[in-house]
């Protein structure tokens, strides 16, 4: 599996991957994608960077503990759904603040708050088996 | 439609069983990934198959033109596929560590919980 | 949202009114704790914390829930659409008296687990994530109770399922993986089978929504037809595989025997009466016709469900397993009451799974502390445990009395009702075997007081005479830890057999909440029904 060409090409892959699976995150409000997938394909990129340079190397690069990355992103999730409460609407109604950068309409929301915590619930539950699983393999 | 998906469903079903009663946890495993794509074929199917646009409305209208597939059910077999998903990595990494620990795959040579000649308990005082 | 120009009458599809804050409580019991168990997974290498946190959150989450409760009683059912959607379309949390009932009795049940689990298990278990998947299989078992939506109901399932997979393997050890193998294989396949009765439900009627499927059932020309008997035999055969009936209940003395014994203990108290509350919903709530047509199956599956375990009970020597069995005999008892399903037999199953809890925990918990004090779990090793500690000893006794349904226990009463009703019902044998059970019952856990408190030592001591004490650890037995749980719950089940009136009146309510659907219906769709 570690070959040169690999070793050498996956760091790149990985961030390609993470920099798409941004993407596919934001997008996904309205048209394909979302946390989800973004999630999965994060975990994917994790995984590759795993296979090729080794499981520290990716522990080291994310800091944090893959479950840790995982609980973070159920707190956000579920904390996006109370903000309606101080507004006397149901849990998870959506909240929207929509403010002008230079010209450009920015729309922020809480289901892209809840969309990102799903993000990281998936990168660090599918992650943090993904590299248990690697793990398992080396030794 | 309908029909050949509902025959497709059937062999999934029937191919999920056979694997599942097998005494290897691997194939066993196969099975249980097998019933799980089973159940969400069924359960799209339920929604009835529509060969229409898909269910996204255009950005300067609140409700789609005309008529589209159903968006219920793929909410739903995404729900299930995601969590079908994850548990069965978590049972991959459960029953890795249980062959390593056990040293067998084999469900009836697993006996550490349930020993085989379990003795009666005390007859007398 | 952004941009737009369209005015759009929202009011059809999304509840517009405001809500009020007390209406929250419905969420309160999740949201609680699933984000305490999120801190809680990022608080992972700080135990000690996540001690303090997670009795803390427990202890809060009994709070809201007996809050819930009080508002249940006092408004009536009570309903929150997610996200303002409204139902059928929006999934919708309900509490009406049962499910309120049962989560408050689940989040007393959790917390005396989280104070147990402060002395009994150690920090490699509390890094495996003891407290959060705790408090995560607490989200899933109140969401379980509070849910409106059928296919939601299956995603709490899942919830609860994940975080008892994590529960069961705490420790890593060799018999713990073989018990969760099959722990994890069977449920998941019963999960799978809930999930085709769920396709076929929604095929059918075109909707989740409990309340709506029951208006639809209602209005349905051939209510028993093939399919809908179809659906009723899956979910009957799913959920009885949650709750260990009989003939699919071999993975629970497989597996309950394994983890950690504060673990067995929540296991034991909750996630087979999550099952049986499914039952209930599903066969008293919407498909009432379905549970006429397959009420015999129901009755017999009972009848065998109490018989094996009671007799199960009766040939183990390990106390855990043999308290796995009585958890199977007890699940019969509920599934009686099923099978009647008039007002009367579904409120003796509904006060049945709340002493079931209570009582099924503190067993779990004594065992824990016999092997504390005695070294074994095991009947034959045990034994002079009364000179050791009498108060222990007079607590046992009364769980004993208690878990066999003899009075003045909290076990006696929905007992009673549930043979009243049987017989009411015309159904002699479901009667008659909840007594044989009751009394096998007896046999079994008397043997256990005789063999591991009354007699000297174990097996081998002349007869009269106390053999040299076991020298155990008693290090966990000196804090309020340990004693604090059980006296709980042992007081709860005091109270309950000398002062029923409360749960009867209680349980009564959540029967008729769910023979007689009207009231939850109407709070599902604002009023209208």
């Amino acid at each position: 599996m570690r070959t040169i060409i690999f070793r050498t090409i996956a760091p790149y892959l990985a961030a390609l991957m993470v920099l798409f699976s941004i993407f596919v995150l934001l997008r996904g409000h309205n048209e394909p994608g979302g946390g989800f997938i973004g999630g999965l394909i994060a975990a994917s990129a994790l995984a590759i960077y795993g296979i090729a340079c080794g499981v520290a190397s990716v522990r080291r690069a994310i800091v944090f503990h893959p479950m840790g990355v995982a609980g973070f992103g159920l707190f956000i999730g579920a904390l996006a759904g109370t903000l309606s409460f101080f507004k006397n609407q149901a849990f998870m109604t959506s909240q929207w603040l929509i403010f002008d950068l230079f010209g450009v309409e920015i729309p922020l929301s809480t289901p892209l708050v809840f969309d990102i915590g799903v993000y990281l619930v998936v990168v660090g539950a599918i992650g943090s088996i993904a590299l248990a699983l690697e793990e398992r393999e080396t030794d | 439609m309908e029909t050949g998906v509902s025959i497709l469903i059937g062999l999934f079903f029937a191919v999920a069983v056979y694997l599942m009663l097998s005494k290897q946890l691997v194939r066993m495993l196969l099975g249980i990934a097998i019933l799980g794509n089973a159940v969400n074929m069924l359960i799209f199917t339920n929604g009835r198959l529509t060969r229409e646009v898909p269910p996204l409305i255009p950005e300067h209208l609140y409700v789609p033109e005309i008529a589209t597939a159903n968006p219920l059910p793929q909410a739903l077999v995404l729900t299930a596929i995601v969590i079908s998903f994850s548990f069965f990595a978590f049972l991959l990494v459960l029953a890795f560590r249980a062959y390593q620990e056990l040293g067998t795959d084999e469900v009836n040579r697993m006996r550490v919980a349930e020993p085989e000649n379990d003795q009666t308990p005390p007859q007398g005082y | 949202m952004a941009g737009s120009s369209v005015s759009v009458d929202y009011s059809e599809a999304m509840a517009t009114a405001p809500i009020a804050s007390g209406d929250w409580l419905v969420i309160a019991p999740i949201l609680i704790t699933m984000l305490g168990g999120a801190v809680c997974l990022m608080l992972r290498k700080n135990t000690d914390i996540q001690a303090k946190m997670g009795i803390a959150l427990l202890g809060l989450l009994v709070l809201a829930s007996l809050g819930l409760l009080i508002r249940v009683l006092d408004h009536g059912v009570i309903t929150m659409v997610m996200g303002s959607w409204l139902p059928p379309f929006g999934i919708a949390l309900t509490a009406d008296a049962l499910g309120a009932t049962l989560t408050l009795i689940g989040a007393i049940v959790a917390f005396c687990a989280g104070v147990y689990g402060a002395s009994t298990v150690d920090s490699t278990g509390r890094r495996y994530g003891f407290y959060p998947f705790l408090l995560l299989l607490m989200t899933g078992v109140s969401g379980a109770f509070l849910t409106a939506d059928i296919f939601n109901l299956y995603v709490w399932f899942e919830v609860l399922l994940i975080s008892s997979y994590g529960l069961l393997i705490l420790g890593n050890d060799r018999i713990q993986l073989d018990g969760a193998v099959k722990y994890g294989v069977l449920n998941l396949v019963g999960t799978n089978l809930f999930l085709i009765a769920t396709g076929l439900l929604y095929g059918i009627f075109g909707t989740l929504n409990m309340a709506d499927i029951a208006i639809k059932v209602a209005e349905l020309e051939n209510p028993a037809s093939g399919t809908l008997a179809t659906v009723a035999a899956l979910y009957f055969l799913a959920f009885a595989m949650k709750a260990a009936a009989f003939p699919v209940n071999f993975w629970l003395p497989a597996s309950y025997h394994t983890p950690n014994i504060v673990v067995s203990a929540v296991f034991a108290g909750l996630l087979t009466k999550v099952g049986v509350y499914a039952l209930i919903r599903i066969f008293v709530l919407i498909l009432p016709e379905s549970r006429i047509f397959m009420s015999d199956v129901i009755g017999w599956v009972a009848i065998v469900t109490l018989l094996t375990g009671a007799i199960g009970a009766l040939a183990q020597s390990e106390v855990r397993r043999l308290l796995g069995y009585l958890v199977i005999a007890g699940i019969g008892s509920m599934l009686a009451g099923v099978a009647v399903g008039s007002v009367l037999a579904v409120s003796g199953a509904i006060f049945y799974a709340v002493h079931s809890i209570i009582v099924m925990t503190a067993l779990y918990m004594a065992s824990g502390i016999m092997n504390l004090l005695g070294g074994s779990y095991d009947l034959r090793k045990l034994g002079g445990l009364y000179q050791k500690n009498v108060t222990f000893a007079g607590v046992f006794l009364v769980l004993v009395f208690a878990v066999s349904g003899l009075p003045p226990f909290s076990g006696f009463w929905p007992k009673v009702i549930l043979v009243d009703a049987a017989f009411q019902d015309d159904r002699v044998w479901l009667g008659a075997a909840i007594l044989i059970s009751g009394f096998l019952t007896t046999l079994a856990m008397g043997r256990v007081w005789i063999y591991a408190f009354w007699r000297g030592g174990p097996e081998g001591t002349p007869d009269g005479q106390t053999a040299q004490s076991v020298v155990t650890d008693t290090s966990q037995l000196t804090g309020a830890a340990v004693w604090l749980p059980l006296g709980i719950l042992t007081a709860l089940i005091i109270y309950f057999g000398l002062q029923p009136e409360w749960m009867l009146e209680l349980s009564t309510q959540g029967a008729s909440g769910v023979v007689d659907p009207l009231g939850y219906v109407r709070s599902v769709f604002g009023g209208e029904g």
